[in-house]
């Protein structure tokens, strides 16, 4: 019976097409060709995308044909970036060499790179070297940053879960998180002194804020099915929010670290403002108070220079130990 | 074995009477049975399911199971949900073995069972593949199988199918019916679609909205001839069972315009 009901339907099917190649002369002989290869790029895109990534390049050449009309603003940008940086560079040379700006206001690229040259011998205000310099100030940001990830990761943890934790934390982080670290360092110079720990403790303050919010951020984002399902398997409280939320909520949690460390990077300057005798944000103070301004510049792009590339190495973390985020 | 007493849930609204999503539920299911529960969005049907789960405590009445109050979630109640329960930081079998290492089963006693569930749906050449990278069919394969881990004797699936194409739909309806044969448990299995229910279930109990209450209940045979035949499409041909459907469709018309029939 059954396949006595196939023939009928193919039957009909035949008749159908014949119908439209009548109705359609000129058209109908493009369209199977047409047909046929769309649907073979079809299935090997599929193929390709579904089976292992054995050929990266090939599959984003097709997804890029693919989603032409797609999503608003994707697509690799780092030529363009490099343009940028390249015009803004030019800009700032052809700005100096026909001497537009006087070089106490803005040295040239050259005088930049020789203060820089200098810096690194040990030639600044107080004898340091660039290096020394450098190394200090990333100890006090990334111990600033660590202390801030271990503590107020479960403390947002605990505000997403806990009524009672959520009470006690909100009106606090609420508060002094809009405040400018410049308003209470002389506060925080009171209380611990003009040594190492009050420069820490200042972008410690400014680490956090950013990582508590965010790691409350992600508990809120974990879907109800998969705390629901991992109670049924016989989870207690203490196992779903270690297995379950701390995990779900990664991804938030990392692009606040990546948020927070941008924030210890801008606190760095004012950490510095109070007693120190080295580190970057120092070695700007001190060379703008003698105006040179070259040593200034030299130094603002060694900051941003660095700052950026903890920023890559954050992100290249993010796909490391998330590699499901926006796939699920 | 499963007891539904008296059931009431009643959810708060914040102004005036509250919404009674379930009203004065009683059901007894044994053992080897299939129950399907049907009805309208609204009826009421992830309510009952949420509360034998043990998500959702009883307003009104209670839960047994085996003669034990049912007071929260347990792995003796397997859940299968519609979509966004499997932890993508996981692979297939770490998913599939996460029931048994929360009680603190060791690696190796669980990684046989495990691997013995992916098999029983079909995915043993998958198990270190992460999950999202596995189609929405597999996926919910992934979530069967860490239910059935669990050996639990009931097994509670929310439209657990109601995301997919009507393919790989038969293919895990076909799935479910020779793991419910082969662990002779309870099966309580929630749908929108009628032709699923009717082929599933061994009882249908179709619900009706405002407040949640079931309306009917069918026993049905679709799901033993099936197991006997081993021919889905057949038994979806059948004469019988298209009479049921239009029978099936015919009363939740009814029950979901208003009519009290």
């Amino acid at each position: 019976m059954t396949p006595s009901r196939d023939d009928v339907l193919n039957v009909t099917h035949v008749t159908h097409v014949a119908q439209e190649s009548a109705i359609h002369p000129a058209t109908h002989p493009a369209t199977p060709a047409a047909n046929q290869t769309e649907s073979l790029t079809d299935t090997k895109g599929r193929s390709e995308a579904g089976g292992s990534p054995v050929s990266p390049g090939g599959t984003r050449r097709k997804r890029k044909t693919a989603n032409s009309y797609g999503a608003l603003g994707q697509g690799s940008t780092w030529h363009i970036s490099l343009a940028t940086a390249i015009i803004l560079f030019l800009i700032w040379f052809v700005a100096t060499r026909f001497a537009w700006i006087k070089p106490l206001f803005l040295p040239s690229p050259g005088a930049t790179f020789d203060a820089f040259i200098s810096a690194v011998r040990g030639d600044t205000q107080g004898g340091t070297p660039l290096l020394d310099h450098v190394l200090i100030s990333v100890v006090r940001v990334l111990s600033a940053f660590a202390l801030a990830v271990v503590t107020a990761v479960p403390v947002g943890i605990a505000m997403g879960t806990s009524r009672l934790a959520r009470g006690i934390a909100d009106p606090i982080i609420e508060f002094y998180r809009p405040l400018p670290p410049l308003a209470y360092l002389p506060l925080i110079v009171i209380w611990l002194g003009i040594d190492e720990s009050a420069k820490i403790t200042l972008i410690y303050l400014s680490c956090f804020a950013p990582l508590a919010m965010a790691a409350k951020a992600g508990v809120r984002s974990v879907a109800i099915e998969q705390i629901n399902a991992a109670r049924s398997l016989g989870g207690t409280r203490w196992q779903v929010i270690r297995l379950v939320v701390l995990p779900a909520a990664l991804p938030e949690i990392l692009t606040g670290m990546r948020i927070a460390i941008g924030f210890g990077w801008t606190t760095l300057v004012a950490a510095e403002m109070v007693a120190a005798t080295a580190g970057l944000g120092q070695m700007v103070l001190n060379a703008s108070n003698f105006l040179r301004t070259d040593i200034v510049i030299m130094g603002i792009i060694v900051i941003g220079i660095l700052a950026y590339a903890f920023d890559l190495m954050m992100r290249q973390l993010e796909r490391i130990l998330t590699p499901w985020k926006g796939k699920m | 074995m499963l007891e539904i007493n008296d059931l009431s849930i009643e959810y708060p609204v914040r102004k005036g009477p509250a919404n009674l999503a379930l009203d004065h539920v009683s059901l007894r299911i044994d053992a080897g049975e299939f129950v399907v529960a049907l009805g309208a969005s609204g009826c009421g049907k992830t309510t009952l399911l949420n509360t034998i789960a043990g998500f959702i405590p009883p307003t009104k009445g209670e839960i047994r199971l085996d003669g034990k109050r049912v007071e929260a979630p347990g792995h003796e109640r397997g859940v299968v949900f519609q979509k966004h329960a499997l932890m993508p930081w996981m692979n297939v079998i770490d998913n599939v073995e996460f029931g048994l290492r929360l009680r603190k089963m060791p690696l190796h006693e669980r990684r046989p069972i495990g691997m013995e569930c992916l098999r029983k749906v079909g995915l043993a050449d998958a198990a270190q593949r992460p999950v999202y990278e596995l189609s929405g069919g597999m996926q919910q394969r992934v979530g069967v199988a860490r239910a059935i881990a669990s050996s639990p004797r009931v097994m509670l699936l929310d439209e657990p199918l109601g995301a997919l194409d009507a393919f790989t739909r038969e293919s895990i309806q076909t799935l479910l019916l020779k793991l419910w044969q082969e662990a002779n448990g309870v099966f309580f299995f929630i749908t929108h679609d009628v032709e699923e229910a009717i082929f599933l279930a061994t009882r249908l109990i179709i619900m009706a909205p405002r407040p949640g209450r079931v309306v009917h209940e069918i026993h049905l045979p679709f799901a033993r001839q099936y197991l006997a035949s081993g021919d889905a499409r057949g038994t979806k041909a059948s004469p019988e069972f298209i009479a049921t459907r239009e029978r099936v469709l015919d009363l939740v018309h009814q029950t979901s315009s208003g009519a009290t029939h």
